[in-house]
């Protein structure tokens, strides 16, 4: 699998402001990448830079081993579905999809579009206008848009946080087989971890312009780098630093139990979630663990359990 | 509730009333009246004012007035356009270039006119300063004639295209200019298929403000002009003073309104608007 987009010591800085500072990833040929973070994390700039709307004040970006330094967003073969879509308000949808066509040498355009507009179920939609279309439907005209001008990489920011709520887990899936489909390099742009752990080959985790982890979904969540890569993925319970998934902590009811670590605690409050119990308990040190269990039966609030987990479940971070 | 809108209203329905509706009624029927003989209106009550203006000569006068009125807002679309552009883009500079543009309305419009009259006159400014430099052996005849006309109308109504423009290049979502480099366009490109296109109310609406200001204007082709540029705007001014010609003047006033009005309503259903 070769490099298609490459990031060599990438800074941006705005005024006093360190936006980026010194990420270096390689991104392979039809990898579904995704820069994980929470907002000011640098993701967004990571994006800007790639697609050339910023430059860098330190570092370059390499696409296909060359440098991009100096090209404009229009010289630069990475296309962006943005957060809004932004489809030209002004054309149909069809105007839409074919507005990247004549700057697009070689290759049969026509045939792209109609291959584009089949694969995002578009059909119907053609002679619309944006405003006649909804929020899933304008995603389809932006990334249509976008695959019909054949980018190296195409380049998604928040490409489902727009989207109504019921719909993002479908779109989700619809994403991950559309990019297994067109073979492109997708650059995913997320703050939401089950999104990015969900559809992503690698995900590289920033936080405050710094890269803090990359890895497969499994590694980032099951060996996290930092305190901050375990809490950010989900949460964690750290007792006396070593790190357990409130999934994979237990309640027992009767205390000595064999083949785990365990610890005394007091039951303070449990919430029925549909898919779970979430147990709140506190060790007798005053430390908050928290459980996730299938079913509770027969313990009470105030109740005294020990709190268990398997030792392969622990999150060790490195020293 | 519905009382308490009503009486808000109330003031703005009387102002209305009295200062547009009954002038309009007092001009309507003066159009139907016959010329008094030291101006005024007379009895019997004639077609005579709206006939004559069918005759040649102010059928040209309202061509004319639509060709200078054509040229001027042309020009200030083609100078406003760039100008509102570059304050949208102006970042924290915009308010300051905003007022700049609007500046000029903290003097009244006669006294501005008046002041060109001073720069483009034989002994103004700008024939003094080429004499002196030696560029010119005579002055320049600058003043009095459809350039001047036309370039008074376009100073003083480039800040009415500059603003609509400016209202609409500054809504403009940066995305799509964006995603228009994004898939290949320059910028050139990206202006004429995108950004353009986009801020068309706006031009529609700049280009309205400043080409039925311009069709009516009277003050600048009668200082500008000196009275040898004949506009609709002058030859009503004339009715009504020289010529003491009310009735005529009044249906003049009359049928340009209701051609500007007529108009604007084609433009408005071509563009799918809902109207009466």
């Amino acid at each position: 699998m070769g490099t298609v987009l490459e990031l060599r010591g990438l800074s941006k800085r705005f005024q006093e402001q360190v936006a980026l500072d010194d990420l270096n990833l390689c991104i392979g040929e039809g990898e579904l990448f995704s820069l994980l973070g929470p907002s000011g994390c640098g993701k967004t700039t990571t994006l800007r830079l790639v697609a050339g709307f910023e430059e860098p004040t330190a570092g370059e970006v390499r696409l296909r081993g060359e440098s991009l330094a100096g090209k404009r967003p229009f010289e630069r073969n990475v296309s962006t579905v943005f957060q809004s879509y932004a489809l030209f308000p002004h054309l149909t949808v069809r105007e839409n999809i074919e507005f990247g066509l004549r700057y697009k040498r070689g290759g049969d355009g026509r045939r792209r579009v109609k291959e584009c507009v089949e694969m995002l179920e578009l059909g119907d939609k053609q002679g619309r206008k944006p405003e006649q279309l909804s929020g899933g439907e304008k995603q389809r005209v932006a990334l249509a848009r976008s695959l019909v001008v054949q980018p190296d990489v195409l380049l998604l920011d928040e490409p489902l946080s727009a989207l109504d709520p019921n719909l993002r887990s479908q779109v989700r899936a619809e994403l991950r087989s559309l990019q297994r489909r067109v073979g492109i390099t997708f650059v995913f742009i997320t703050h939401d971890q089950e999104e990015a752990l969900s559809v992503s080959d690698r995900i590289a985790l920033l936080n405050r312009g710094r890269l803090e982890q990359v890895g497969s979904p499994r590694d980032l969540y099951l060996r996290p780098a930092s305190r901050f890569a375990a809490g950010f993925l989900g949460p964690v319970n750290w007792i006396d630093g070593i790190g357990v998934r409130p999934e994979k902590t237990r309640i027992e009811a009767a205390a000595g139990g064999a083949g785990a670590r365990r610890m005394a605690a007091t039951v303070e409050s449990s919430t029925f979630l549909g898919n779970c119990l979430h147990v709140e308990t506190r060790t007798e040190s005053g430390q908050r663990v928290v459980a996730e269990v299938a079913r509770l039966d027969g313990v009470q609030s105030g109740q005294r359990v020990e709190v268990a987990w398997a030792a392969e479940d622990e999150i060790r971070l490195p020293e | 509730m519905r009382g308490l809108r009503e009486l808000c209203l109330a003031p703005a329905a009387a102002v209305l009333a009295a200062l547009f509706a009954a002038p309009m009624g007092i001009l309507a029927a003066y159009s139907l009246m016959t010329r008094g003989a030291y101006g005024g209106v007379a009895t019997p009550f004639t077609l005579e004012g709206w006939r004559r203006m069918a005759d040649a000569l102010y059928v040209a006068v309202l061509i004319k007035s639509f060709v200078v009125a054509g040229i001027s807002t042309a020009l200030c679309v083609l100078l406003g356009f760039p100008l509102a552009l570059f304050i949208a883009r102006a970042g924290a500079r915009k308010n300051l270039y905003l007022a700049l543009v609007m500046l000029p309305f903290w003097t009244s419009f006669l006294i501005r006119t008046y002041a060109w009259m001073f720069l483009l006159r034989d002994t103004g400014l700008v024939n003094t300063v080429l004499l002196g430099l030696g560029l010119i052996h005579e002055p320049l005849p600058l003043l009095y004639n459809w350039g001047a006309v036309i370039l008074g109308l376009v100073y003083g109504y480039l800040p009415f295209v500059v603003l609509p423009l400016y209202a609409s290049l500054e809504r403009q979502d940066p995305a799509l200019e964006e995603t228009a480099a994004d898939l290949g366009a320059r910028p050139v490109e990206t202006l004429f298929r995108v950004t353009i296109p986009l801020c068309a109310p706006g031009l529609r609406a700049g280009a309205m403000l400043v080409f039925i200001p311009c069709l009516g204007a009277y003050l600048t082709p009668d200082l500008l002009g000196g009275g040898k540029t004949i506009l609709m705007g002058t030859l009503i001014q004339n009715q009504f003073s020289s010529a003491r010609d009310w009735p005529f003047g009044s249906a003049l006033s009359l049928g340009l309104m209701a051609l500007v009005t007529a108009l604007l309503w084609m433009q408005a259903r071509r563009k799918g608007e809902t109207l009466p």
